[in-house]
Parts: C-alpha cells; sequence; structure tokens
C-alpha cells in the first residue's frame, strides 16, 4: 500500500516540479500571526511600490507560523508568542520583535461608558476565574467610588480560537495573580474556568456587544474600531491608565530588551507611571543558518525598512512602532547572529 | 359506502395536508435564502465596483479590489474540477456498472462515504504533508490538490447513485441490440444520468469556492498579483476569512464583495448548466 | 460479411475490457488517495492514543496548558448540532423535493431549483457571519424568550429548552446547518424523483392513488438508495461543516443540557484552534477528535445501510 502511496505523491511532485518557476522578481513568502497582518500586507504594499520586491505575508496563526519556519516551507515565520530561548536554539531559529499593541478588557454595562470603569490586576483575574460573579461586589465597588453598578451577573467572554491575544492576556493574569498562575496559567488556548468563547476578535466583539453585562478582552484595533467600552486598569505603579498609543509605548520603552536573551520579552505588567500593563509585541522568527542568504537579505532589508520608513504606516492602524533603542539592538542583532551556511554574516 | 366515503375522505384530507406542508416546507427554504442574499446584497452591492475586478487585494486604508484572488480562486477551482470530475465520475462509474464482485467497490464506497464528512482542513494537512513539505513552499498546485480531494468524494456518490438509477431495462435493451458494454454506459447510462452528475459536479464545485481551511496550509494566500501555480496563490474564500476577521472597515467591504461574487458565481454556473442541459429536466 | 461482423464484436470486447479496466484503475486512485488520508491522520493521531487511550472518549478535560484532552464534549456537541439539523432539514427537503416534482407548474421548476441549489452556493463563512450578526440578534431577542417560556416549562424535556438569551448555542448551530444541508438534500432528492420511470407514477395514479400516495408508496420506495444517499450526503455536510458552527456555537467547553447553551463541535475545534496549536500533543489530540468524527460517520453509515437492508427485506415480504 505504502508503494502507492509513494507512487501518487511522486507523480505529484513530478507535476508541480514541470512547472518550474522562471526566474522572477524576488518574491519572498512569510506566514504566521493573524495580529500583524494588516501592518505587514501595508508595508509590504509600500515596498513593493519601492522596490519591486513582492513580501506575501498571510496570517495563518502563530502556531502555523512556527511550524511553518521549522519545516523550511516559508522564508520567515511570525509569532505573537516569543519563543524561550530553549526553544529557539532547538530549530536554530532567532526571532525579533516588530511592533506592539495591546489587549483591552471591554465590558457592556448599562449606563458605563468609556474610561468609566476601574479595574486592577486582581480584580479582573478574580472575574475571569468566576470568584467574582457580580458587578456590585465590594472589590469592584471600591475601585468605583461614585459609579453605580448593577446587582447584574457577569458573563465572561474569551477567545474560542487559540490566540497570541490570550496569551498575553492570560499571561498579564499570571503576573498579578497567584491562584490564575497555579490554576490556569498562561498559553494561546486555555483551559477557561468560566464564560463563552467567540472565534477571533471580531467574534469577542460581537458576543460582549451583545451580551449585556458582559466582560471581554480585544486586541485594541478591534475596541477602537468597534467603539466598544473599555476599561480603565490599574499598572504597576498604581496609576489607572487609558488604552492608546502613548501608553503601549510607554510599557514597551520600560521593558529591558537588552537584557532578554534572544528578544525573549513579554511586556506585560511593565513599570512606569504611564504603562499600560497588557501590552505586547509579535515576533519574526527566522533560521540562524541561512541556505539561500540572498533571500534573507531581502527579507532583513524589508524589516530595516519597515523600523526606517513604516512608523507613521503603523499608527495609522493602531500598531505602535518600537522605540529607536531597541531598532538598533535589532540590527546589532542580526549582524551578530544570522549567517549564511559558509559562516559569513548576513548583513554586512 | 358510508365507510368508503370516510376513507376516501380521510386519504383527501392527508393528502391536502401534506401536500400544503410541502408547500409550507418550500416557503421555509425561500423564506431563508431571501434572508441571506438580501444581507448579501445589502453589504455586498454597494462594494463591488469596477475597482473589484481590476485591481489587487489592498493594505488596510488603500483602495483596492479583489482581482488576483479572483483569477486564483478559478485557477484552482478549475484545475481541481478537471481533476477531481473525470476521476470522480470514473470511480463512481465504476461502483455503479462493474463494482458487484471484489472488494475494491466495496471499500472504496466505503471510504468515500466517510471521506464526505471528513473535516476539510484534515484534506488541506494532508496536502500539506504530501506536496507543501516536500516540495518545500507553498503553491497553487497544492490548493488544487486540496481541493480536488473535496470534489472527488462527492462526485463518486452523486454519480454512483445516479447511475444506479438508471432502470436497468435501458441497459438490457441496449445490449439486446449488441452494443458492448462500454457503449451501454457511454450512450446509456450516462445519458440518463447526466442531469444528475451535473447537479453533482455543481454542488461540489459550489462547495470548494467557498473553501477556506483546505487552501490555508496548501495554496497559502498572496497579496500580489500571480498566475504561476507553483507559487502561493490568493483565493476569494481565504480573503474573505481574513478581510472579514479584521477590524477594518474597507478590509470588511470587500469581504462582503466577495462573498456576493462567490454566490453570483455559483448562481451563473448553475443556470449556465441547467440551461446547457434543459432537455433532461424537463423530460425528467 | 460474418468476418467483419466478428471483428466488430471482439473489438467491442476488447474496448469493453479497456473500459472496465479504467474505472477500475480509477476507482482504485481514488481508494488509494482517500486511503491515504485516513493512514495520515492514524498515525498522525498516535500519541494522543497512545497517552489517554480510551479515556479520550470519555474525558471532557481539555487544558492545553496542562496538556491533558478529552474529546467528550465536541462529540456530544457533534451529534447534537447534527441531529437538530438532520431533524429539520430532512423533512424539509422531502417537501422540496415533493413540491418540485409533483406540485410545482413547469413554468416554476427551473427558478426553484435553482434557488435552492443557491442556497448551497453560498459561502460557509457567509452562513456564519450572517448566523452571528443577523440571524443569532434575531433568535435571541424574538424566538428564545418564547422557546424559555413554554417549551423550558415543559416536563423531561424542559431543561433543554432553558437559558439566558444569547442567541448562540447548540439550537442556533443546529438551525444554521439545517439551512446549510437542505439544498444538498433536496436537490439529491429533486434528481432521484425525476428519474421514476412515469409508467410506475401513471399506473399508481391510473388505480386512484392521490399525489402523497404515489410519492410515499410509489417513488420513494422506488428511490429509497438514492434518497438514503442524499440524506448521507447532507448528513456528512452536517457533520463536517465547519465555519457556519464555529461563529454561532459559543465555543464553549462545558458540557450543558440545555440546548441554548454554548457548547462545542469537532470541527469547530479543529478549525478554532489548530492554527495555534504548539506542541506534539495537542496537535495530535486534534486530529484524534478529526478522526473520531470518521469512526461517527462510520457507525452512522453502517446503521443507514441495516435500515436499506431491513427494508429491503421487509419489502420482499409483503409483496
Amino acid at each position: 500500500m505504502k508503494r502507492y502511496t509513494r507512487l501518487f505523491s511522486g507523480a505529484i511532485m513530478a507535476a508541480s516540479l514541470m512547472v518550474a518557476p522562471l526566474a522572477q522578481a524576488v518574491n519572498i513568502t512569510g506566514a504566521g500571526a493573524t495580529f500583524p497582518y494588516p501592518i505587514y500586507a501595508k508595508w509590504a504594499e509600500a515596498y513593493n511600490a519601492k522596490t519591486g520586491v513582492r513580501l506575501n505575508y498571510q496570517s495563518i496563526g502563530s502556531g502555523g507560523g512556527i511550524k511553518q519556519i521549522q519545516n523550511k516551507t516559508v522564508n520567515f515565520g511570525a509569532s505573537d508568542k516569543p519563543l524561550t530561548p530553549a526553544e529557539l536554539d532547538k530549530d536554530g531559529l532567532m526571532q525579533f520583535p516588530t511592533v506592539i499593541g495591546g489587549v483591552v478588557p471591554v465590558v457592556n454595562i448599562d449606563g458605563i461608558t468609556s474610561g468609566k470603569l476601574k479595574l486592577n490586576g486582581e480584580v479582573l483575574a478574580n472575574i475571569f476565574l468566576k470568584k467574582i460573579t457580580k458587578w456590585n461586589d465590594p472589590a469592584i465597588a471600591k475601585l468605583n467610588p461614585g459609579v453605580s453598578l448593577p446587582d447584574a451577573n457577569i458573563t465572561v467572554v474569551h477567545r474560542s480560537d487559540g490566540s497570541g491575544t490570550t496569551f498575553v492576556f492570560a499571561n498579564y493574569l499570571s503576573k498579578v495573580s497567584e491562584e490564575w498562575k497555579n490554576k490556569v496559567g498562561a498559553d494561546t488556548s486555555i483551559s477557561w474556568p468560566t464564560g463563552v468563547g467567540g472565534k477571533g476578535n471580531e467574534g469577542v466583539a460581537s458576543y460582549v456587544q451583545r451580551i449585556k453585562n458582559s466582560i471581554g478582552y480585544v486586541e485594541y484595533a478591534y475596541a477602537k474600531q468597534n467603539g466598544l467600552t473599555y476599561v480603565l486598569m490599574q499598572n504597576r505603579e498604581g496609576e489607572f491608565v487609558k488604552p492608546g498609543l502613548a501608553s503601549f509605548q510607554a510599557a514597551a520603552k520600560y521593558a529591558e530588551w537588552d537584557k532578554a536573551p534572544g528578544f525573549y520579552e513579554i511586556i506585560t505588567n511593565e513599570p512606569g507611571k504611564e504603562s499600560w500593563p497588557i501590552a505586547s509585541a509579535t515576533f519574526i522568527l527566522m533560521h540562524k543558518v541561512q541556505d539561500n542568504p540572498a533571500v534573507a537579505k531581502e527579507v532583513l532589508k524589508f524589516f530595516k525598512f519597515a523600523y526606517a520608513e513604516g512608523d507613521k504606516m503603523a499608527e495609522s492602524l493602531d500598531y505602535v512602532p518600537l522605540p529607536d533603542n531597541v531598532v538598533s539592538l535589532i540590527e546589532a542583532h542580526w549582524k551578530a547572529n544570522m549567517k549564511g551556511k559558509d559562516g559569513s554574516p548576513i548583513v554586512e | 359506502m358510508n365507510r368508503k366515503n370516510t376513507l376516501y375522505l380521510r386519504r383527501r384530507f392527508v393528502n391536502g395536508f401534506n401536500l400544503t406542508l410541502s408547500m409550507v416546507t418550500v416557503a421555509f427554504a425561500l423564506f431563508f435564502l431571501g434572508w441571506i442574499l438580501l444581507t448579501l446584497i445589502e453589504h455586498g452591492f454597494g462594494d463591488i465596483s469596477l475597482a473589484t475586478f481590476t485591481q489587487m487585494t489592498p493594505p488596510p486604508g488603500s483602495e483596492g479590489g479583489l482581482l488576483n484572488a479572483i483569477v486564483g480562486s478559478l485557477l484552482m477551482v478549475a484545475v481541481a474540477t478537471l481533476i477531481g470530475t473525470p476521476v470522480g465520475i470514473l470511480a463512481g462509474t465504476y461502483l455503479a456498472e462493474f463494482g458487484k464482485t471484489g472488494w475494491l467497490a466495496p471499500g472504496t464506497r466505503f471510504i468515500n462515504d466517510i471521506l464526505l464528512s471528513g473535516p476539510s482542513i484534515v484534506i488541506g494537512l494532508f496536502v500539506y504533508e504530501l506536496v507543501v513539505h516536500r516540495v518545500g513552499h507553498f503553491s497553487g498546485w497544492a490548493g488544487a490538490i486540496a481541493l480536488s480531494l473535496i470534489v472527488i468524494p462527492v462526485v463518486v456518490r452523486t454519480s454512483e447513485n445516479m447511475l444506479l438509477l438508471v432502470p436497468n431495462s435501458l441497459r438490457e435493451a441496449a445490449a439486446a441490440l449488441g452494443a458492448p458494454q462500454w457503449k451501454v454506459v457511454m450512450f446509456v447510462s450516462y445519458r440518463a444520468a447526466k442531469a444528475g452528475i451535473i447537479t453533482g459536479i455543481l454542488l461540489a464545485v459550489a462547495r470548494i469556492f467557498g473553501e477556506t481551511a483546505p487552501l490555508l496550509f496548501t495554496a497559502l494566500n498572496n497579496q500580489f498579483w500571480n498566475t504561476d501555480m507553483n507559487a502561493p496563490m490568493a483565493s476569494l474564500a481565504v480573503i474573505i476569512f481574513q478581510f472579514a476577521m479584521s477590524p477594518y472597515e474597507d478590509w470588511h467591504h470587500l469581504a462582503w464583495a466577495g462573498a456576493l461574487l462567490i454566490t453570483l458565481l455559483v448562481l451563473g454556473l448553475n443556470i449556465l448548466a441547467r440551461a446547457l442541459f434543459r432537455r433532461d429536466v424537463t423530460h425528467g | 460479411m460474418r468476418s467483419r461482423l466478428r471483428r466488430s464484436i471482439s473489438q467491442g470486447a476488447i474496448l469493453d475490457i479497456l473500459f472496465l479496466n479504467t474505472t477500475r484503475v480509477f476507482a482504485f486512485l481514488v481508494f488509494i488517495s482517500l486511503f491515504g488520508v485516513m493512514i495520515t491522520l492514524l498515525m498522525a493521531s498516535m500519541p494522543t492514543l497512545e497517552k489517554f487511550g480510551l479515556s479520550f472518549l470519555t474525558s471532557d478535560a481539555w487544558n492545553p496548558v496542562t496538556q491533558e484532552f478529552g474529546g467528550l464534549v465536541p462529540i456530544y456537541g457533534t451529534l447534537v448540532t447534527s441531529a437538530i439539523a438532520m431533524l429539520i432539514a430532512v423533512p424539509v427537503s422531502f417537501g422540496i423535493a415533493l413540491f418540485i416534482t409533483e406540485l410545482c407548474p413547469t413554468l416554476l421548476k427551473r427558478p426553484l431549483g435553482i434557488a435552492v441549489e443557491l442556497l448551497a452556493g453560498i459561502p460557509s463563512i457567509i452562513y456564519g457571519m450572517w448566523g452571528l450578526f443577523v440571524f443569532a440578534p434575531f433568535f435571541a431577542d424574538h424566538a428564545q424568550p418564547w422557546i424559555n417560556d413554554h417549551l423550558g416549562s415543559l416536563p423531561v424535556v424542559g431543561p433543554l429548552f432553558q437559558g439566558p438569551p444569547m442567541g448562540i448555542g447548540m439550537l442556533t448551530a443546529g438551525l444554521i446547518l439545517a439551512i446549510m444541508v437542505i439544498p444538498f438534500i433536496a436537490s439529491v432528492m429533486r434528481d432521484v424523483f425525476e428519474i421514476v420511470p412515469p409508467l410506475l407514477k401513471e399506473s399508481a395514479y391510473g388505480l386512484g392513488a392521490t399525489t402523497w400516495e404515489v410519492v410515499w408508496h410509489v417513488v420513494l420506495p422506488y428511490t429509497k438508495v438514492g434518497v438514503i444517499g442524499g440524506i448521507m450526503l447532507g448528513l456528512g455536510r452536517a457533520l463536517g461543516e465547519t465555519m457556519a458552527v464555529t461563529f454561532v456555537i459559543g465555543n464553549a467547553h462545558e458540557l450543558s443540557t440545555s440546548l441554548l447553551m454554548p457548547g462545542n463541535t469537532i470541527s469547530s475545534a479543529l478549525a478554532n484552534e489548530f492554527t495555534e496549536a504548539v506542541g506534539e500533543l495537542y496537535t495530535s489530540s486534534l486530529i484524534t477528535l478529526g478522526m473520531l468524527l470518521f469512526v461517527i460517520t462510520f457507525i452512522v453509515l453502517a446503521l443507514a445501510k441495516i435500515l436499506l437492508i431491513r427494508l429491503t427485506a421487509r419489502e420482499g415480504k409483503t409483496t
């Protein structure tokens, strides 16, 4: 039986090889995380207009991105969840951040408008742990003097699909709640103690809009574009901050990228008075040793362009560009770590 | 006399009642069709313009269309149908006409029926391992192969069913006139079952036009213009999925436009096929 | 003259063998490729089967962080939503096919047929988005309160219909599935009904049978293999349908008695989590779920086969 399977696949391979591509303009393929898809698409269009290089990025999910770069079916992978240095070494990979975004808790309560409700990490964790089940719970009331909260059950809305957004959110809750860390933990999919699951940010946004007295979490762009009611979060310094480009950038500034080996840095619960506590970067994955240095060089050129000229485009789509000091760290990292097969560096 | 009368009345009543019910079911289906189409048109029509057919898929905030996705979808669906249909019909022919003995027919029938319900993402996975992983990159070919694997079970099942329904007396009549079996199948069975087999193909095409999952890991997608089947290729379904799930208004509009396009395309195919084989349908 | 006849006969015989073998090769090709899919699946689900064994079937755990997986919730959800879908879709499709083949004025026949097939042409993601943005809100505001009040208080089945009116959940998913599979079943039924030789129907009418009696006692028995084939086609679609269900089922990994509560299905679990799943055991558990879908289909198919055999046997006795 196996022989026939092989025969069949051989025939298919032969068929696909027969139509081998003619030499064309440089084509780069990347795949992975859905969160940065819009901005990569935008950068790619601008870069194509400028240089003629076609960089095709497709969102297949962070898990898919990691798998594809391991299998070398793409020139670069992308993930919202950084790989640990050990995971990187196992496959001979390196990673670097590109843009920053934030996760925003959103609610649907009669009489509550954006920025009116204040929460802190512990209360947020307890709501999602099902320990706080009513909106007029003393713990919430204490943070919101003068705000009238209904005596209604809280419906938790979370992501049903595996997602970098969930990872960042759960990572934050693990940092601020011992119980969350032990009972639930952080990953792209987790075992939720309570609530309904919506597919994608779209799904969560729509459920929160539909279900009275609900709370969910979405990426900032969705909260903004859908006009959802966001919550002020108390950060590590005890300040209540508003989600937005400024507070996300503040969190990125305080992150100690230079002390994070392999850029393994999750910028939740960062210090700084203006920092939004649930911010995160998204990452690019590439092989350290490149079989095809010419293509790798083109990929890095693209990201160099993006760091240098892509800030405005990022901000127009509600992404936060990386601070300049981080960009120079990344470029130094490229020079030091990425090599051709013969050991020569890709970036001069 | 009286008993006979009530029996007659009861039969009349049952008949009338059930026939009314059948009209209600048609109304039920039409109601939902109308509702969904209305939603589609409401969202989609305003968004279809000349640019939809002349420009590439844009990043958010820019003008653009769906040209690369339309072409990609048409290419891959066409190749998939070209591979899947003959394979499916011939295999279905074997099952219906020759499959009375041996293990092959029941074996194929069995696996085929099971695969009809297979989650399509699994097909994508299989082709990923078979083609993408070995060749080392995503390609339109891989996408077309994945789609053809979805076409095959549908066509096999409908072809076999339709051929089995051709009355044996027709075959016997042809055989009695001295026609060899291949002629009987080609000129008698196929002819009698034509409408049904074409319905099967149409259903298969309709299904693969909207398939996202098997393409995600095979054809991937492409932001740029591409007709090279050996490179990642755009498709309407994947574009609709990605754009619909994004936060940006202009992408939502394109997603709705794409959805309306797929629906219109499938409708067009339907009408075309029905027009071509009109006589078959009206003659039953 | 005779030799020419002989030659043409022997030519026919050669072509016959050629034709038979061509179709056989293609049947074999289909067998092999589809068999390949099954083998790939089986191999990919080995890690899960080794780790959890049969307890995968009975466990409702699904925790990617602690790497504990069980398939009970999605299996239950798949069966329930498909059952709801078939409960609605089979009679409706039968009614539509009956109307088109027996009652409909010729002028309306084609437009109606096309309309029904148009329902099949709408991509499933559109059903999903329509379900999420249009149907679910409508259902929550207008249908669910009524269901809660009138069906929720019934004995025995009451608990099935209690719950907050969210508009999403297993009942909504089943309803949308029904709408999606109706065209599949209806168009196959219509095609097989049309193939019934007019002679058979005419003779029944000649004996004074009503339209309903002709359909029920003549058309249906004559076409039962095709009808069951069509139902299987629809059921297959319902079991494996992904996108539409994923948007409206609520994707909660919990067992609940109420049909108004969110649940999960095998295919939506796959669609939700596959692309983000990292780690062998997680991926493998998702693929095992996919395998289980095949097993479920197999059982359903086997039941249908048995049903068919019994139907045929009974016929043999009465006539």
